[in-house]
């Protein structure tokens, strides 16, 4: 039964067609691969039975001849988006318990295309990380162990839809990126990973994080399934006054478009120190694979760039500490009893929350308080500003930016769990797409010499995700990449 | 500029969240590690440059008509309540 782990969702679906196999057998499957991974610790909850039910559905779909984009694909959601009756945790002790009375509106996109849920994905607290050590739930371990036999982190937050992917549980998964979630852990697994331009897809049932930055995104096998899984999850929603009301194309026949004279942009910027050697040689190998697919490389500069993190970790707890103010022991789950209702809050808070979460509600607190608004969260507004600039000006030359994901490969698991500004460097390379709500992804390329993957970032001009995934697609072709970590976590 | 003790119990009063010893001494470093990191924003000139607080086009940004369309929803809303009584939130007693 491996073929079905190996399949696409574009493979899938027309083996479903052809009736090679049922939903119901492809997810008894997929179930059991969940089963047999649990050391991976990449779901909270599984959601066997309800899988088990639309997989019946589905299936009559199927030979009704009705069926929808997505009928009968199992997907895991990372436990930020709230499934209607499904416990939703965002991997805190505050969530423990929280059911949902709703569904959010991306995950609603995807059942209405005839998608199955299987289960929810763990991640780092509240989504604030980069390794998915900050969950209440435990780490996740990342399906590719290096050369040396030891585990490695699978990145994060969105760390458990990364790993389900790249061990072949499910067929895609749902993440979101506010400084790299998705696509920092679709790296380090060798997964495709986009986010969408701020504003494709609603936020509306997704636990705020930081709301002028979160979008939400699939991580994919293939560049052509990220693609069938955006032409779901994007739409127009009135409940996200931020939600686009700009026209959805087709992203799954960007796919096949060439790249023939587009112009692909490299900042020079990003040959600043710190990044692994291996990479670098295959940032250049895939320049050539670029120029050989005709588009043209030009060099570019974003001048203020490595201001973004600092930058960014400003605004990011800043809005944090205001979206997080709503758990106080009053409606959610989890409260401490004491005596007065300040000591209530104070208590339920402070069992509530992990170290990471703290950190970061207490940095937004200071860089909000009276008398430092001005030089801290003021100033990150302006700096958010001037690197929004710089993109505008190098999409006036070109149509896409091109460069490494990440400085370095998947780190050890422990590794930079100690020092929060080491775990932050991590994202230098994502953060700046958020502040300027700009589309990117990461695909998969190539391994290091540990034996780990390694993913090229791809960024568009605002609401253009086709161009990046008619590139992606062309990187895809020549890299050949094989998703195909040794799979060690099944007793056999 | 240095992050000591007593600012961290400050900023920990505001956030509302209890801290014990050992976490405002952790903290205090941390902050002051990240702070300082942070601090390199100043050498940069903002002068007269118009802050961006959203990449989202405002012009987008459509009113709706102001009319009731949803709601009715309160034993939902009350369900993840820890303490509720007749469909209202119990807390503990804030007046004398």
């Amino acid at each position: 039964m491996k073929e079905f782990s190996t399949l696409s969702i574009k493979e899938t679906i027309s083996s479903l067609k052809n009736k090679d196999f049922s939903v119901s057998e492809l997810i008894d499957f997929h179930i059991s691969s969940m089963e047999n991974g649990r050391e991976l610790n990449a779901f909270i909850t599984e959601t066997s039975d309800i899988a088990r039910k639309k997989a019946i559905v589905c299936d009559q779909n199927y030979s009704k001849g009705e069926e929808k984009p997505l009928e009968g694909i199992p997907i895991g959601i990372k436990d930020m988006f709230c499934t209607k009756g499904v416990k939703t945790t965002a991997s805190s002790k505050m969530l423990e318990n929280f059911i949902p009375p709703y569904e959010s509106t991306v995950t609603q996109n995807l059942w209405d295309d005839g998608a199955i849920l299987l289960g929810k994905l763990n991640n780092d607290e509240f989504a604030m990380g980069s390794s998915n050590e900050t969950s209440f739930f435990g780490e996740v371990k990342n399906p590719w162990k290096n050369s040396m036999d030891n585990f490695t982190v699978p990145g994060g937050s969105s760390g458990g839809s990364a790993t389900s992917v790249a061990a072949g549980i499910g067929l895609a998964s749902l993440g979101t990126d506010t400084g790299g979630s998705i696509r920092q852990p679709a790296s380090f697994t060798g997964t495709v990973g986009l986010k969408p331009t701020y504003g494709r897809c609603s936020r509306w049932g997704i636990i705020a994080f930081a709301s002028s930055l979160d979008q939400a995104g699939p991580i994919t096998k293939t560049v052509r399934d990220c693609a069938l899984l955006l032409n779901s999850i994007c739409s127009y929603d009135p409940k996200d006054s931020t939600s686009s009301q700009k026209k959805i194309p087709d992203f799954e026949k960007a796919t096949d478009e060439s790249i023939k004279g587009m112009k692909i942009g490299i900042p020079k910027e990003y040959e600043a120190d710190g990044i692994s050697e291996d990479i670098i040689e295959y940032i250049e190998k895939g320049k050539e694979w670029l120029v050989e697919s005709g588009a043209e490389i030009i060099e570019i500069s974003l001048p203020h760039i490595k201001y973004a993190l600092p930058c960014y970790y400003i605004i990011a707890p800043a809005e944090a500490s205001s979206n997080l103010a709503r758990y106080d022991g009053v409606k959610f789950t989890h409260r401490v009893d004491a005596e007065n209702i300040i000591d209530m809050y104070e208590e339920t808070r402070s069992q509530g929350f992990g170290d990471e979460v703290k950190r970061r509600i207490m940095i937004g607190t200071y860089v909000l308080s009276s008398g430092y608004y001005d030089a801290y969260y003021l100033k990150a507004q302006k700096v958010r500003a001037m690197i929004s600039q710089d993109f505008k000006e190098a999409f006036s030359k070109v149509d896409a930016i091109y460069g490494p994901s990440t400085p370095s490969t998947a780190f050890e698991l422990g590794d930079k769990k100690k020092d929060p500004l080491e775990m932050y460097l991590n994202d230098v390379f994502t953060v700046p797409v958020n502040l300027a709500g700009l589309p990117a992804m990461s695909v998969p390329v190539g391994l290091d010499k540990k034996n780990l993957p390694i993913g090229m970032q791809l960024i568009g001009n605002s609401f253009n995700e086709e161009s990046i995934l008619s590139i992606a697609s062309c990187i895809e072709k020549s890299a050949k990449f094989d998703l195909n970590p040794n799979r060690w976590w099944i007793n056999e | 500029m240095a992050i000591d003790s007593k600012l961290v119990e400050r900023i920990a009063k505001l956030s509302r969240i209890s801290l014990t010893e050992s976490e405002v001494k952790n903290l205090s470093s941390d902050l002051d590690n990240i702070l300082n990191w942070i601090e390199q924003l100043s050498e940069l000139d903002t002068e007269g440059i118009n802050p961006v607080f959203s990449s989202f086009d405002e012009e987008e940004i459509k009113y709706r008509s102001d009319e009731i369309n949803d709601g009715g929803y309160r034993e939902d809303i009350i369900s993840n309540a820890p303490l509720s009584e007749d469909g209202f939130f119990l807390v503990p007693k804030v007046v004398d």
